[in-house]
């Protein structure tokens, strides 16, 4: 067959597609949003009639992945690290009812947080689930462990996640594709009680859950993805997880490692397999992208005398992603250094676009602040973060999707006045409608800006929910009609849009302040494809 | 053989195409490859790089070691001397001349060039006016791709060929630009 040269993130959506999906859900967010866009842009997909429109939000995408594994079909949802914690309930629960089809979870996560607010190892979510875990190594690996992941899915009955982290999600690589899967046809779970978790049936079904996940600890088939290679070398035994697995191979220069190593892609790893290098070797360097969750479960609490090296001891960073130097270094290995960054090299930051409504939105904002003082703004995940940096330094938090406004409410209770929240129009959909309800609910005194670019615009211009529905939904939330207004930011709106903002301001109940302008990046791919079209 | 380079400049400046010209190359000569890139926030007018390893064996790491790329390819000259770890000691470094200025404390230009000077393996281009001269400044990036060429193990006519599967679609007027960049960039360099 045919060779791709495909994205890891492009080579888990082809997988899929070749091994028999029904339905793709998911909400934008580096670096897990390839998938979906490569899912959406697949005319194979179109053919195949593969559901594939984007969620509210990743618990949203999570159950009706849910909902389509119910009826037999083989669905996948992916999201980034940070969006697992939004789809946790669900995602904890979808273990204990079990599935139908085959369902997959993908978790793109982001160590050295490029792209985010922390870097969570979602290995911890598969354990905390009791759901079988794949980390590939390479794109061709995830290629194929997607239909491994769909088969041990409905083997078991359980939902499986699949960790990938950025520098598989976005390297591209050879693919080689297999023979194409059919898709499931329609079938009702043969016991219909088995979503419903009612606490009686809930104890049978986690009891259920708690022998799978044993079962597949010692399932040979799952359990090849973990293997040992002997070396003669038996001073230390390496353990190299996923990514790291290729960080070592660049140190062996294309020989074989003189250590003993095991490479582990799946999880639970059967623990036989770790005894064995803890006989043989004298000590063990554990290789990991992420937490230290190996190194953790071979190290025992208390720990032993035994020799456990990794994270927790700083043979390896504590923190951030691996890379080929910080695995030599560990394996005590030279390894080579160019020059230093000479000092007239300055940092460049990530900047709002020339003519972003971002910028002439928080122009207005901080005029109309002036004479209030600083620190009265809550804000949200999106382009519009960079607002905190200069030159506007207009903002006082970012923390996790809807917080802007749920904060902003909290804050009031505690006396800040005004207090405002900023927030996108895609993360208000995703998560901040229902804290505006609370807010609405205690005629708090909030001033919530939406800042409405219609679209999802730090992801790469994805479809906003929210657009032209933002209005409606506040008003359908109980915002009082003349509390909602609606600025264009444009600079030459600059005073008129300044003087809404301090209207609403010193107003003691909920107002909405939509600023609404057109993503520029959005708004240039949209007339060059109309321009194409003629 | 093994290639390993690292392209940089800043978000928007079309490294990305840059990399897909390399690998459509690369895949012509069957070549091995793996190119990690930035996608996401730091895109936003950010510094943006893609490493990029063509290899006759199978690559393992997506990222190239310190010390071990041949070369750096530069949309922006300060960005160029942002990977010089990277760089092996007998590497190049092929940067364009003209800064991209979006920060206020941009450094002086001069003393960016005596920087880049102090690489032993230096190149630097004026590529925004040979690709005027070719036709159109947008061609930069191919201009710079085309200087850089004496030092990729790639086939020109490989090249070449990937220019015309990649701007396949936009033309015949727009594929003879990109070529005519190509090589006016493949003109500031003798071996």
């Amino acid at each position: 067959m045919s060779k791709l040269m495909l994205l890891g993130d492009e080579a888990v959506a082809q997988a899929a597609m070749d091994a028999g999906l029904s339905g793709m859900y998911a909400y934008p967010g580096t670096p897990s949003t390839e998938i979906m866009e490569y899912i959406q842009a697949s005319r194979v997909a179109s053919d195949k009639n593969i559901i594939r429109e984007w969620s509210a939000n990743e618990k949203t995408a999570m159950e009706a992945a849910l909902g389509m594994s119910y009826t037999g079909k083989r669905s996948m949802v992916a999201m980034k690290h940070v969006g697992l914690n939004v789809a946790a309930d669900g995602f904890i629960n979808s273990a204990m009812t079990g599935v139908n089809g085959g369902l997959i979870v993908v978790a793109a996560d982001d160590p050295s947080m490029h792209s985010s607010q922390n870097e969570q190892d979602s290995r911890f979510y598969g354990k905390f689930a009791f759901v079988p875990t794949f980390e590939p190594s390479s794109q061709q690996e995830a290629y194929n462990m997607i239909f491994e992941a769909f088969e041990t899915s409905e083997k078991y009955k359980v939902p499986v996640l699949f960790r990938i982290t950025t520098r598989l999600a976005h390297s591209r690589s050879a693919v080689e594709q297999n023979d194409e899967v059919k898709q499931n046809d329609f079938s009702l779970p043969s016991e219909l009680r088995q979503f419903v978790l009612l606490p009686a049936i809930a104890r049978k079904k986690y009891k259920g859950l708690l022998a799978n996940y044993e079962a597949i600890a010692n399932d040979d088939k799952f359990q090849k993805n973990n293997f040992y290679i002997d070396g003669e070398d038996k001073s230390f035994g390496i353990v190299a997880c996923g990514l790291a697995y290729n960080y070592l191979a660049e140190n062996c220069r294309r020989e074989k490692c003189k250590h003993p190593v095991i490479k582990i892609g799946s999880y639970p790893v059967r623990e036989d397999l770790l005894g064995r290098l803890k006989e043989e070797c004298d000590e063990i360097i554990v290789l990991e992208e992420g937490y230290p969750l190996v190194e953790e479960l071979m190290r025992g609490y208390p720990s032993s005398s035994y020799k456990i090296r990794g994270r927790l001891d700083g043979s390896v960073p504590r923190d951030g992603e691996l890379n080929p130097n910080i695995v030599a270094k560990a394996l005590g290995m030279n390894s080579l250094y160019g020059e230093e960054v000479p000092g007239i090299v300055r940092k460049r930051p990530p900047s709002l676009c020339k003519g972003c409504g971002h910028a002439d939105m928080y122009n207005a904002l901080n005029t109309a602040l002036e004479e209030h003082g600083p620190g009265k703004v809550f804000s949200d995940i999106g382009c519009y973060t960079l607002g905190a940096l200069p030159p506007f330094n207009a903002i006082n938090s970012c923390v996790d999707m809807g917080a802007s406004v749920t904060m902003a409410v909290g804050a009031a209770d505690g006396g800040l006045f005004p207090s405002v929240a900023v927030i996108g129009d895609s993360t208000f959909t995703h998560s901040g409608m229902t804290g505006l309800l609370d807010a609405v609910i205690k005629k708090s005194p909030v001033t919530i800006i939406i800042s409405d670019n219609s679209t999802t615009g730090m992801t790469g211009g994805q479809k906003s929910h929210a657009t032209n529905r933002l209005e409606s939904i506040c008003e359908g939330l109980g915002v009082e009609k003349e509390h909602i207004r609606v600025i264009i930011p444009l600079r030459k709106n600059h005073d008129e849009n300044t003087e809404v903002i301090k209207e609403e301001l010193v107003y003691k109940g909920v107002s909405v302040i939509i600023s609404q302008r057109e993503c520029i990046q959005t708004a240039a791919r949209r007339r060059k494809k109309e321009r194409e079209k003629k | 053989m093994k290639n390993d380079i690292i392209l940089s400049g800043v978000g928007g400046q079309g490294i990305l195409s840059i990399a897909a010209v390399i690998g459509y190359a690369a895949v012509e000569n069957n070549l091995y490859l793996k190119q990690a890139e930035v996608h996401g926030m730091s895109q936003r007018g950010g510094d943006v790089q893609s490493h990029f390893r063509l290899s006759d064996h199978p690559v393992a790491s997506d990222l190239i070691p310190y010390g071990e790329a041949d070369l750096i390819l530069s949309v922006e000259p300060m960005e160029s001397l942002r990977y010089l770890p990277w760089l092996s000691a007998e590497g190049w470094l092929v940067t364009n001349s003209n800064p991209f200025v979006n920060i206020p404390d941009y450094p002086d230009t001069g003393e960016l060039m005596t920087e880049i000077k102090k690489v032993k393996n230096n190149l630097i281009v004026d590529a925004d006016s040979i690709a005027r001269e070719a036709g159109s400044g947008k061609a930069a990036n191919i201009v710079m791709l085309g200087a850089a060429s004496h030092f990729l193990e790639l086939p020109v006519e490989s090249i070449e060929n990937a220019i015309r599967k990649l701007f396949g679609k936009k033309g015949t007027e727009v594929i003879d630009l990109n070529l005519k960049a190509l090589h006016a960039g493949r003109d500031q360099f003798t071996n």
